[in-house]
């Protein structure tokens, strides 16, 4: 375990090596949720509710929802595939640790370190500017913090499995952008899932994709109740155990047919 | 004395994909591939005891590190038997790995932006070493290579005699009783060199630490190592002490005689016309070099008939350089034993 303690901790400085980009990160995550605030009120306009979610909701499920993939956001799909391109992968696989979990954990250093220094001061500067509404229910707080971990869990698992595939691909920018993309919007973050139509929605609720960003937002603007919020984090838990199995899959024949690159 | 290293009948076969020419060879491709299979490694064993410092050497593309590469657990072998340790190194590798040390000269294993110590942090936890081994091994190491000014700095800032240095420091952390070192003193200048051939010295002497080194840089050998395995195209072509093989190919001395007046060939063969001597002329007219056999009589012959007659300002004894035998090795293809 102290490894791990003490790869979060890397991470942190890593982090902090980068100052740049963590001041820019700030600045273009509330840009983007002051863009989408106005997208929003303009297709409000004046409209009490769409679809069961109030323009309040609205503003909070968006500001969460950004501020939340601060958290379950990392590169480690990008720094596998790196890894793997200039060969660095040989350096990691003299290291006495699973390859998998020390990238896992490396991502949660990062998730933590932005969760900390980006989402909550972040989060202070939206709800001053914009209409946010914060749960003062210790309980939905508890449930949001549940989900964005198994969010994280989730969503790195499906980031493992794009690096993985850098082993049979050689080179695979174009899974890892369409991967991006696709997780934006089949998770829910650009637009709520229950605005897309049913069909829509009926192909999305077989995916993973959701328990990354949709139910977390959902849970926090207490779009979900009761039990719903249960079942919602079932979904995510399932997901959760599901995703080991092909990733674990994908890394038993990747290592088997590794062939470093170059020296 | 226990074998450390144990390899048998290994072998590692790529695929390695062919592009077929022109626009329409590109779409055929979409489909269907070529491919070779290529041979890295081709069938060697070889053992190695506990203490042994190994030089491993051979050409560019010889197969040095796709074998360090499968001792090292990181590839899979296509076929044959690997026992490092005791174990095998891609069966059990996270076991395995705690056992060895590795340095590639050309890769980091250092985090390239955070501060050298904290690397060391890092690998001290990975490795589970605990804090008074840590403290007591690695004040050593820290003194021996001189490294204590560069901890606090992040490795992107340190050139690559300083990083090589705590390169070498963070592959002895957890202080492992077999060390692996893929070209570690490749574009250092001479003083790091030195100062890390020396440091290997001392660990393998004060541990007892096995070493396998592959470099092209034959000093290293000759400094280090009693011993080469040589390959070349995946076959082992010579395994031995290094002495034997400089007897067997380094037939013959090569005298320089730096005259301090004009010498002229016939002259010269004219006063040593009683031995097997061959002149030949070196960077003026006033430096001449003679090839002779490596035989007493014939060397001391040659210096006194020559001394006798022509006044010399300078007088050398070259004996053919190791780096000079490996080439005449690698263009006949085979080694001859003597």
């Amino acid at each position: 375990m102290g490894k791990y303690m003490e790869m979060i901790r890397i991470r942190f400085l890593m982090m902090l090596a980068y100052r740049t980009n963590y001041y820019s990160g700030i600045l273009i995550y509330s840009i983007n949720i002051g863009a989408y605030y106005f997208l929003w009120s303009a297709i409000y306009g004046g409209k009490e509710n769409i679809q069961g979610l109030s323009i309040t909701q609205m503003t909070t499920y968006i500001a969460v929802a950004w501020m939340a993939r601060a958290f379950y956001f990392n590169n480690i799909d990008r720094e596998i595939a790196m890894e793997i391109k200039e060969g660095k992968v040989a350096v990691e696989m003299v290291r006495p640790y699973p390859y998998l979990n020390m990238k896992m954990m490396q991502g949660l250093g990062e998730g933590i370190f932005r969760l900390l220094f980006f989402s909550v001061p972040g989060m202070v500067i939206v709800s001053l500017v914009f209409p946010v509404e914060l749960s003062v229910n210790l309980e939905t707080w508890v449930f949001f913090f549940v989900s964005i971990l198994f969010s994280f869990i989730i969503n790195t698992q499906i980031n493992l499995l794009a690096g993985i595939a850098t082993f049979f691909l050689f080179n695979n920018d174009g899974l890892i952008r369409a991967k991006r993309v696709v997780i934006d919007l089949f998770s829910g973050l650009i637009l709520p899932l229950s605005f897309y139509p049913m069909w829509a929605q009926n192909i999305m609720s077989y995916l993973p994709f959701q328990g990354i960003s949709y139910i977390p937002s959902m849970i926090f603007t207490e779009g979900f109740k009761g039990s719903q919020v249960f079942e919602a984090l079932i979904n995510q838990a399932v997901w959760s155990a599901i995703l080991i199995i092909p990733v674990y899959g994908l890394w038993v024949l990747a290592k088997r047919q590794l062939v470093v690159q170059g020296g | 004395m226990e074998n450390i290293i144990e390899v048998q009948n290994l072998k590692k076969a790529f695929k390695s994909y062919s592009s077929r020419q022109g626009l329409k060879g590109a779409f055929r491709d979409l489909f269907t591939r070529n491919y070779t299979i290529k041979t890295a490694v081709d069938d060697i064993s070889f053992s190695i005891k506990r203490g042994e410092m190994v030089g491993y050497i051979g050409e560019n593309g010889a197969g040095k590190s796709t074998s360090i590469k499968m001792l090292t657990g990181i590839l899979t072998p296509t076929d044959g038997k690997i026992v490092v340790n005791g174990m095998n190194p891609h069966k059990e590798r996270e076991k395995f790995v705690k056992t060895i040390g590795v340095v590639f000269g050309q890769r980091s294993q250092l985090w390239w932006d955070i501060a050298v110590q904290e690397s060391f942090r890092l690998l001290k936890k990975i490795y589970n070493v605990p804090d008074e081994q840590y403290e007591e091994h690695m004040k050593d190491v820290i003194d021996t290579l001189d490294i204590g000014p560069l901890l606090d700095k992040p490795v992107r800032k340190l050139s690559l005699g300083q990083r090589m240095r705590c390169e070498l420091a963070a592959a002895l952390i957890h202080n492992p009783p077999l060390l692996f070192l893929d070209e570690p003193t490749i574009g250092l200048d001479v003083l790091v060199k030195l100062k890390i051939r020396e440091f290997l010295k001392r660990i393998n002497e004060k541990y007892g630490t096995t070493i396998l080194l592959t470099t092209h840089d034959l000093s290293d050998i000759e400094a280090l190592c009693e011993r080469v395995v040589m390959l070349d195209e995946g076959k082992i072509i010579y395994d031995g002490p290094l002495k034997e093989l400089r007897e067997n190919w380094a037939e013959g001395k090569q005298i320089q005689f730096q005259f301090s007046e004009k010498a002229t060939l016939e002259e010269l063969q004219n006063l040593t016309k009683d031995h097997l001597v061959v002149w030949e002329q070196g960077e003026s007219d006033l430096i001449w070099v003679a090839s002779v056999d490596s035989d007493e009589t014939v060397i001391s012959g040659v210096i006194g008939k020559v001394t006798a007659v022509k006044k010399i300002a300078d007088l050398k004894i070259l004996e053919i350089s190791t780096e000079e035998i490996i080439r005449n090795i690698y263009v006949e293809g085979a080694v001859r034993h003597g």
